[in-house]
C-alpha cells in the first residue's frame, strides 16, 4: 500500500501542475516525443522484413512478366532462380565481380557514392546523376547461351520518374518487352505505361538500325519508313510518352548500357 | 450529453459532411478519387487515424499545455499516420504503391486536426473516438462518390473492374480524359455541394452581404 503511495507521489503532483507552467509544457513535450518515436520506430523496425520481402517479391515478378515467363502457378521466388544476376559496370561493359550480389540492392538503395556517376547531360531526368553500376538479370536457353537479358532502366515522364526494366534478346537488338514497376503518371493517360496492349507494341521492335545508330523511337505518327525502330506514342500523354522515348534512348544509349549491348552483340558475353 | 453515439457517427455522412459543409480536406480529395480502390484505401486510413488520435489527444487533453497544443496534435496524428504506412506497406503492398504520398499528406488533413482541435480537446474519449470515426466515414462516403464517378466515366471501370469497354483495349467508350485529373474532382465536389443543400436547404449558408436594389430615378 505505502509502495503504491509512494510511487504514485511524484505523478499525482506532476498531474496537479497546472497545464502552463514551464516544468510541464517541456515534460510533456519530452515525454511525447518519447512514445511517439519509440511506437514509430519500433512499427519501423519490426514490419521491415516484411515490408522488404514484399519490395523483393515485386521487382523478381516484375523481371519474370518482362521476360515473358512469369507462370501463375509458380511461386515467385522460385521461377526467379532460372535467372543468373549479375553486376554490370556500365562504363565497361563487363561483368564485375566488386560487388557482393545480395548486398548490392543496399549499396544502390543507399546510392552509395561508390556507384554513383556524374551526368553532364541528363535526358532522362535523373537528377544530374546515375548509377554506374547496374544489377541485370541473365536468362539462359536450354544450351547455356544467352536467350534473354533483362535491364533496369528509369528516368522522368511527367509527374514522377518511372521505374521498369527493359527484356531483350540474346541479341542484344531485338527488344522482346518492356515494364514499369513504379510510377506515379496520371491515372487512364501516363499510366497507360502499364496497358498490356500498349507493351505488347514493344515486343519485336529492334533498337540499332542496320548502321548500327540507336533508332528506336516512341513517337506520335509513324516514321516513313523504319517501323521496325517506331512505337506509338500513347495517346493523351504527350509527355509521359516522351519522357519513355528519351529514357529509353538514354538507358541503350553509349551512357547507359551501350558499351554491354556492343558486346552482347559480338557475343562476347558469356 | 447533447449529442448520442449514434447521432455523432452519422451526423457526419450529410448533415455535417467535413468535405461538403465544413470544406475541408478538399485537396485530398482530388488527389486520391481518380480510382476507387485507392479512394477506398485512403477512406480507410483516414477514418483510423481521426478516430485514433481523436481518442488519444482526448486522453491527453487535460495535460496539455495549450501554448504548445497544435504540436502535441501534430505529434500524435504524425505518429498515427506513420503506423498506417507502414502497415500499408508491410500488408497492401500494390496499394502502398499507388497511394504513394498520399498516405503520408494525412497528416496535413485539415479534418484530422480540425476535429482534434474543435471535439477531442474538449470532449471525453469515447466521443472523441466516435466523433473522429463518423468524421472520417463523412470524408471517406464522399470520396467514394466521387470516385465513382471519375473511375466509371474516366477510365470505364469500377474498383479496376471493367464497366464500359474502352477504345484503347478495343471496346467502345470513349473515356473522358478530364475526369481522371485532378480539377475534375472540383466539379464534382462541387455539384454535390449543390445537390446536398438542395435537399437539405439548412446547410446554405445565410449571405455575408445583401444585393440593394437601386430606385429608378
Amino acid at each position: 500500500m505505502s509502495d503504491v503511495q509512494e510511487h504514485k507521489g511524484p505523478i499525482r503532483r506532476f498531474l496537479d501542475l497546472p497545464p502552463d507552467s514551464i516544468a510541464k509544457t517541456v515534460t510533456v513535450a519530452v515525454g511525447l516525443c518519447l512514445v511517439a518515436s519509440i511506437v514509430v520506430s519500433a512499427a519501423a523496425v519490426s514490419l521491415r522484413p516484411v515490408q522488404e520481402e514484399n519490395a523483393t517479391r515485386d521487382m523478381r515478378l516484375n523481371v519474370l512478366q518482362v521476360a515473358g515467363v512469369y507462370d501463375e502457378t509458380v511461386p515467385v521466388n522460385d521461377a526467379f532462380e532460372a535467372f543468373e544476376p549479375h553486376v554490370l559496370d556500365l562504363s565497361t561493359g563487363e561483368f564485375t565481380e566488386d560487388f557482393d550480389i545480395d548486398s548490392f540492392g543496399d549499396l544502390a538503395a543507399a546510392d552509395d557514392p561508390a556507384i554513383i556517376r556524374a551526368l553532364d547531360e541528363d535526358p532522362a531526368g535523373l537528377g544530374g546523376s546515375m548509377e554506374a553500376f547496374r544489377m541485370v538479370y541473365i536468362l539462359r536457353d536450354d544450351a547455356g547461351g544467352i536467350d534473354k537479358v533483362v535491364l533496369p532502366i528509369e528516368g522522368y515522364g511527367l509527374w514522377s520518374t518511372l521505374y521498369g526494366f527493359i527484356a531483350l534478346e540474346g541479341n542484344g537488338n531485338d527488344i522482346f518487352g518492356l515494364q514499369f514497376y513504379q510510377h506515379g503518371e496520371t491515372p487512364g493517360l501516363g499510366a497507360e505505361v502499364d496497358n498490356p496492349r500498349w507493351r505488347a507494341l514493344w515486343n519485336g521492335k529492334k533498337l540499332f538500325a542496320e548502321d548500327g545508330d540507336l533508332a528506336i523511337t516512341v513517337a506520335k505518327s509513324a516514321p516513313p519508313e523504319g517501323q521496325e525502330y517506331y512505337v506509338d506514342a500513347l495517346a493523351g500523354a504527350t509527355l509521359t510518352s516522351r519522357g519513355v522515348h528519351n529514357l529509353v534512348r538514354f538507358w541503350m544509349g553509349e551512357t547507359g548500357y551501350g558499351a554491354f549491348l556492343e558486346r552482347l552483340q559480338a557475343g562476347e558475353i558469356d | 450529453m447533447a449529442q448520442t453515439y449514434r447521432s455523432q457517427l452519422v451526423d457526419p455522412l450529410v448533415d455535417n459532411n467535413p468535405i461538403t459543409l465544413q470544406v475541408l480536406g478538399i485537396c485530398s480529395a482530388l488527389a486520391v478519387t481518380s480510382s476507387m480502390s485507392v479512394a477506398f484505401v485512403m477512406a480507410l486510413a483516414v477514418t483510423m487515424v481521426t478516430g485514433f488520435s481523436s481518442m488519444f489527444i482526448s486522453m491527453l487533453r487535460n495535460q496539455i499545455p495549450s501554448s504548445i497544443r497544435i504540436i502535441v496534435q501534430m505529434v500524435v496524428i504524425a505518429s498515427l499516420v506513420i503506423l498506417v504506412d507502414q502497415l500499408l506497406k508491410a500488408y497492401a503492398y500494390e496499394i502502398s504503391k499507388t497511394l504513394s504520398v498520399f498516405v503520408g499528406l494525412i497528416i496535413t488533413n485539415c479534418i484530422v486536426m480540425g476535429r482534434a482541435e474543435a471535439f477531442a480537446m474538449k470532449n471525453p474519449p469515447v466521443a472523441s473516438f466516435i466523433d473522429g470515426v463518423g468524421n472520417g466515414l463523412g470524408y471517406g462516403l464522399l470520396l467514394l462518390i466521387v470516385g465513382f464517378f471519375r473511375e466509371l466515366f474516366g477510365a470505364g471501370s469500377l474498383f479496376g473492374i471493367t464497366i464500359l469497354p474502352t477504345v484503347n483495349n478495343g471496346g467502345w467508350y470513349v473515356p473522358n480524359g478530364m475526369l481522371l485529373l485532378p480539377p475534375s474532382a472540383f466539379f464534382i465536389i462541387g455539384l454535390l455541394i449543390w445537390a446536398i443543400r438542395t435537399w437539405k436547404p439548412a446547410q446554405v449558408e445565410e449571405r455575408e452581404y445583401k444585393i440593394q436594389t437601386v430606385e429608378a430615378h
